[in-house]
């Protein structure tokens, strides 16, 4: 039907499958980041998470989005990633 | 006598033209003269003109592109470093003169206009473009295979919305690229929710597929940059479980140089620039941003508009500011405005003559918006029909009028609204039952003047529910 030649109109610098950071082998020792997105009840479903994760061994610090509707402030970001392993976000609905 | 410094001949011909065939007699004596230092270079018959025996065939307009040759016949003289001079047409002093031979085209008439270079024809600048100017864009080529349909190629790739999509070629992609002076590979911005940086060509390549004309394209650029302020949040508007989308509303000269429709159906199908503009955006920001629904796009049901939610004012009535106006542009400027939301839902109201009793039927249906007992959440947009602006014009009123009215309409008392009142779980935080509240934030109403002149219908298009500082604000942006 054709040979013709079209022009990407993606961004090109998506690789074909994202691939996920390695996973913690195990959560004893570990500090994990509980993300609050500032939804209604995020805090009482991240109260439950924290207690599951401290049973397991794992240090557990909170932070908190201004608004759900906004992406995290790229100064949380840093600050979730110099303290803790692993981060846990509360996503909500 | 050959008086000149040029030793180097070149003519550009075409045999369609009654001029190159007048002066077949003058190549010769140049032929003669200048031997095999005299190039004769023909756009469409090789085999032109019979009597020249040495001439070279340019039907792949090669030479003439690459040496900007708009009409024919074009003489050229240089020497072995630089081109001295060039006339066009059939001008015998010019020629005489460039050429140093003082007795050249002794039987001829003075003077004859020529014809324009093939390479002027319609259409023919971008196809040359695209065959020899392999560094103008950057994007990556995507080859077909021989058994592949070009629309269906484009569905497979996944860069389209569901609709068949115009396939992005490099001649159709250079002629949209025609409509800016930005350079192809300036970067307008990153795009969300991936953040990845995108060019003017990709924006281009974008509004190919939506189905744009190259005369929108400042307008698709222009929302681009109104989607990527700050104050717009995109990302979160993208991302919400909620129903929004980008709206776009279009003021100024613009509208009527590009066809905009601000009248009949102004909201509808069948405006080839309302529905290719608004969709131009989307598409960007599904194939550059990666904002794919069922992805990172959670919209619980989104709404229709997400295909394409743009229309323009009607600003036939000059003592009735435009939405530009209103946030502080000119009524000469061209602006494009972006809102995020959804849908829309109509407002009747065939009885009111008196502004008054309009504004307070209006204000009764926009209590609805989210949902009747939530005050100062979302943002609305009123779409004042040509119909209802005439009720307000006839008493004298202005859109300011029509505000401040609207506003006082639209207090409730706390109480009357907090969770639990009229046996509804859902309404206002139990803190605001002493309060007074207004439906809208301050600056969350936002009024438009749109559609044909025969129905007294109003509208509403509601907002984000996160609208405001914590979400999205109407946002402006100047088209260029």
């Amino acid at each position: 039907m054709s040979n013709s030649i079209m022009l990407d109109p993606t961004a090109e610098l998506d690789p074909v499958e994202k691939q996920l950071l390695p996973r913690l082998e195990t959560l004893s020792g570990a500090t994990v980041g509980l993300l609050d997105i500032s939804k209604p009840r995020g805090k009482e479903f991240l109260d439950e998470i924290e207690k599951h994760l401290v049973e397991m061994g794992a240090t557990v610090k909170r932070y908190m989005k201004p608004t759900f509707a906004r992406v995290a402030p790229q100064e949380l970001n840093q600050k979730i990633s110099v303290e803790c392993d692993a981060v846990i976000e509360g996503l909500a609905d | 006598m050959n008086q000149s410094t040029a030793n180097r001949i070149t003519v550009v011909i075409k045999k369609d033209c009654p001029t190159c065939a007048l002066i077949e007699p003058v190549l010769a004596e140049l032929v003669d003269e200048f031997e095999n230092r005299i190039a004769i270079y023909v756009q469409d018959d090789p085999a032109f003109p019979q009597s020249i025996r040495v001439k070279l065939d340019d039907t792949s307009l090669e030479f003439s592109y690459a040496n900007k040759i708009e009409i024919v016949p074009t003489l050229i003289c240089s020497n072995d470093e630089e081109e001295l001079g060039r006339t066009v047409g059939w001008d015998k002093s010019e020629w005489r003169q460039l050429t140093g031979l003082t007795n050249l085209g002794n039987e001829l008439v003075d003077f004859k206009p020529g014809c324009g270079s093939k390479t002027q024809d319609p259409g023919m600048e971008e196809i040359l473009a695209a065959q020899f100017e392999k560094d103008l864009l950057q994007a990556r080529k995507v080859e077909l295979a021989q058994s592949e349909d070009e629309i269906e190629a484009c569905f497979d790739r996944g860069w389209s919305d569901g609709l068949p999509v115009v396939p992005p070629t490099v001649v159709r992609v250079i002629r949209m690229l025609k409509a800016t002076n930005r350079a192809p590979d300036e970067v307008i911005g990153n795009i969300p929710p991936n953040n990845l940086p995108c060019t003017i060509e990709k924006v281009a390549i974008n509004a190919v597929l939506a189905g744009c004309k190259p005369e929108y394209l400042p307008v698709v650029l222009a929302s681009v940059e109104a989607a990527l302020q700050d104050k717009f949040c995109m990302h979160g508007l993208l991302c919400t479980t909620y129903f929004s989308g980008p709206v776009m509303i279009v003021n100024g000269p613009v509208i009527k140089k590009i066809g905009m429709n601000s009248g009949v159906n102004a909201l509808g199908q069948g405006n080839r620039a309302n529905a290719s503009i608004g969709r131009a955006l989307q598409l960007l920001i599904r194939n550059v941003g990666g904002g794919v629904p069922g992805g990172i796009d959670r919209a619980v049901m989104g709404n229709p508009g997400k295909y394409t939610y743009c229309f323009a004012e009607d600003e036939s009535d000059e003592d009735w500011t435009n939405l530009a106006q209103d946030r502080g542009y000119e009524r000469t400027d061209s602006v494009i405005n972006l809102f995020a939301g959804e849908g829309l839902q109509a407002i009747v109201d065939q009885q009111s003559r008196a502004p008054e009793s309009l504004t307070k039927n209006i204000a009764n249906s926009l209590r609805s918006v989210v949902n009747t007992k939530m005050y100062g959440a979302a943002d609305a947009i009123l779409v004042v029909s040509p119909e209802h602006r005439r009720v307000f014009r006839q008493a004298g009123w202005t859109k300011q009028d029509l505000r401040e009215a609207l506003y006082d309409n639209l207090m409730i008392a706390g109480s009357e609204v907090i969770r639990g009142a009229d046996d509804i779980a859902e309404g206002m935080p139990v803190k605001f039952k002493d309060k007074l509240l207004n439906k809208f934030r301050d600056d969350g109403l936002h009024i438009v003047t749109t559609g044909g002149s025969a129905g007294m219908f109003s509208a509403i298009i509601s907002g984000w529910v996160a609208s405001g500082e914590k979400g999205s604000q109407l946002v402006s942006q100047k088209i260029q």
